[in-house]
């Protein structure tokens, strides 16, 4: 059986983590990578807690269910540490990311004993320094990016600068700020 | 040159319908299926096709409209979902009885109640006897390849039916996945032009459609729709070879996925086949001789080709995301036992309801199916035929 990298994010509805796997989906796609990028839909509402999914392998991939043991997790909004099970399942060879100003000890304890590599990165900060509004999603796929080595830094940067490009082009004015976010998120996730 | 991409299986249906470029798509929008009016509509708007883009008020109206486009002389397409094909259901019988090739993209998702947005078959698995030609796909590449495929297998001369290309509603409409897109240039050869025999615009050949179609002619009429779907299966794998040649993908009626010595194996529909996959390959790695039967054309029903494909097997699982609530078993059982009814008392078949409402599958339940199997292949006993699979009770 081929290695396949899976993620799985938890998030709250309107801060961007399906966009986010599915940039996700995109970058790897564009390493020549077999990709899965979906979304769980729940009763969508703003606010209340949505998972998505990435499945990244080198070979086809035919399994569509949803992702019960990630190697990898994203946790896009820290208040749902608590309500929602974001260990569940979780590899302990592998690792999850949580968007909080706190450091990766002061987060540990409410991780119900976790024993996997535990990051953390203020993309909330990022986000408002860079783009002068909370869209954590930005700062939270460079860091999943660094923390599972989905792809080369490098590569991933000028990936999404193309993207970004693209997606942003009837207003220009805010692709720097989302590269910076970027980069920034990059350099400072820390318990890698 | 094929293009890679990643799309949706919503977008690829919606590009497949910008490759066509029929002369009218009427819809009318409802979750899962949205999608697909949603982008073709941006191809009109922006010019990419000439199509006439009629957003109708119901889903009555948007296969109503197609009928009449349709009986009209134009290529004409539609999507929808769950109640929305519960709504056209009425006018379904009347496209296909009328011999009018509509294609419809049908993304899955159970029809209510209780309400739920979700994927199963409940939808389709009701129009099955609508009379149109019914196919299924696994992923966005089968949606998209069965898309294009359909349009020139229901207008061929000896079928003239309407067919559904079918695929799971989020599992596929809403997952991103890698797909190879063809050229456009080449899905418009493919396809070709719409030329039908008769047609309501043909100022030179008058002729009537849906008029009232008393004793003397009714049956005649059925007898004449019934060849057609009968004609069906050889046109479907003719276009199929066609297509394989241009594309290099492979399709036939239904897929075998290791069954060439398989002792055990499932039948079963779309997305969940993909799932079933990885476990058949898991179980060949430990010995077990697992294989696999993806059910791709379900209207036209390959019986005898089923029956055939079945029959060195020592016991099957038959798996439907639907319930037909006779008591005894699924639609995709039903017709899979009838089909074996030539191997009768040789073939040990088992049905499972599973997935209803979106409830998810998983890799382990599947497996435990054909833990189940291989019980039954050693024992040669079943002890329950009718059973659920992932369910609380």
């Amino acid at each position: 059986m081929s290695k396949v990298l899976e993620i799985r994010w938890h998030g709250r509805g309107g801060q961007g983590a399906k966009t986010a796997s599915l940039l996700l989906a995109d970058a790897a796609f564009n390493t020549g990578k077999y990709i899965q990028g979906f979304p769980e839909y729940g009763p969508e509402r703003m606010g209340a807690p949505i998972t998505a999914y990435n499945r990244i392998s080198d070979t086809p991939i035919t399994v569509h269910s949803n992702i019960y043991e990630p190697d990898y997790v994203v946790v896009v909004d820290e208040t749902l540490i608590g309500s929602v099970d974001v260990t569940a399942g979780l590899k302990e060879d592998g690792g999850i990311v949580i968007n909080t100003s706190k450091s990766p000890a002061e987060v540990a304890p409410k991780l119900k004993g976790y024993a996997g590599k535990i990051c953390t990165i203020d993309a909330k900060e990022i986000s408002e320094a860079c783009l002068g509004k909370n869209f954590p999603n930005t700062p939270m796929l460079a860091a999943i990016v660094k923390v599972a080595n989905v792809m080369d830094p490098g590569e991933f940067i000028k990936d999404m600068e193309d993207s970004f490009a693209h997606k942003f082009a009837s207003k220009p004015q805010v692709i720097e700020g989302n590269m910076n976010a970027l980069k920034r998120s990059m350099e400072e996730v820390k318990g890698l | 040159m094929a293009k890679r991409d990643r799309l949706s299986g919503n977008e690829a249906v919606a590009v497949a319908m910008r490759q066509i470029n029929p002369d009218v798509v009427a819809a009318f929008p409802i979750t899962p299926s949205t999608e697909v009016p949603q982008y073709f509509a941006s191809f009109v708007s922006d010019g990419q096709v000439d199509t006439e883009f009629v957003p109708v008020e119901s889903e009555h109206s948007a296969m109503s409209a197609c009928i009449g486009a349709q009986a009209a002389g134009g290529r004409t397409m539609t999507a929808t979902s769950a109640n929305g094909l519960a709504l056209m259901w009425e006018m379904l019988y009347i496209a296909a009885s009328s011999r009018l090739p509509i294609t419809l993209a049908a993304v899955n998702r159970a029809l209510s109640g209780p309400i739920n947005i979700h994927n199963d078959h409940s939808d389709t698995m009701g129009a099955r006897d609508s009379g149109w030609i019914q196919i299924y796909g696994e992923s966005n590449q089968e949606a998209y390849d069965n898309f294009i495929q359909a349009v020139r297998i229901g207008e061929h001369p000896d079928v003239m039916l309407p067919v559904m290309d079918c695929f799971d509603g989020f599992i596929t409409s809403h997952a991103v996945e890698n797909i190879e897109l063809m050229d456009d240039a080449d899905v418009k050869a493919f396809v070709g032009e719409y030329d039908p025999e008769y047609y309501l615009n043909n100022a030179s050949h008058p002729v009537a459609v849906g008029p009232l179609d008393l004793p003397p002619h009714y049956f005649e009429h059925k007898r004449q729709q019934a060849q057609a779907m009968m004609n069906a299966k050889k046109v479907i794998l003719e276009v199929a070879d066609e297509f394989y040649k241009l594309t290099g993908r492979k399709y036939g009626l239904f897929e075998e996925y290791k069954m060439d010595d398989a002792e055990i194996a499932m039948v079963v529909l779309n997305s969940t086949a993909g799932t079933a996959k990885y476990v058949v390959d898991e179980l060949r790695a430990n010995g077990v001789k697992a294989g696999l039967i993806k059910v791709r054309v379900f209207r036209p029903f390959p019986v005898d080709e089923i029956c055939e494909a079945l029959k060195n097997v020592k016991a099957v699982a038959v798996m439907d995301k639907a319930d037909s609530f006779n008591a005894a078993g699924g639609p995709l059982f039903t017709e899979v036992t009838s089909a074996l009814y030539k191997n009768a008392g040789t073939v040990n078949v088992i049905n499972y309801i599973y997935g209803l409402g979106g409830r998810d599958v998983k890799t382990d339940e599947l497996k435990s199916v054909y833990t189940k199997l291989e019980e039954i292949a050693k024992t040669g006993k079943v002890d329950s035929v009718y059973n659920y699979l992932g369910v609380r009770e």
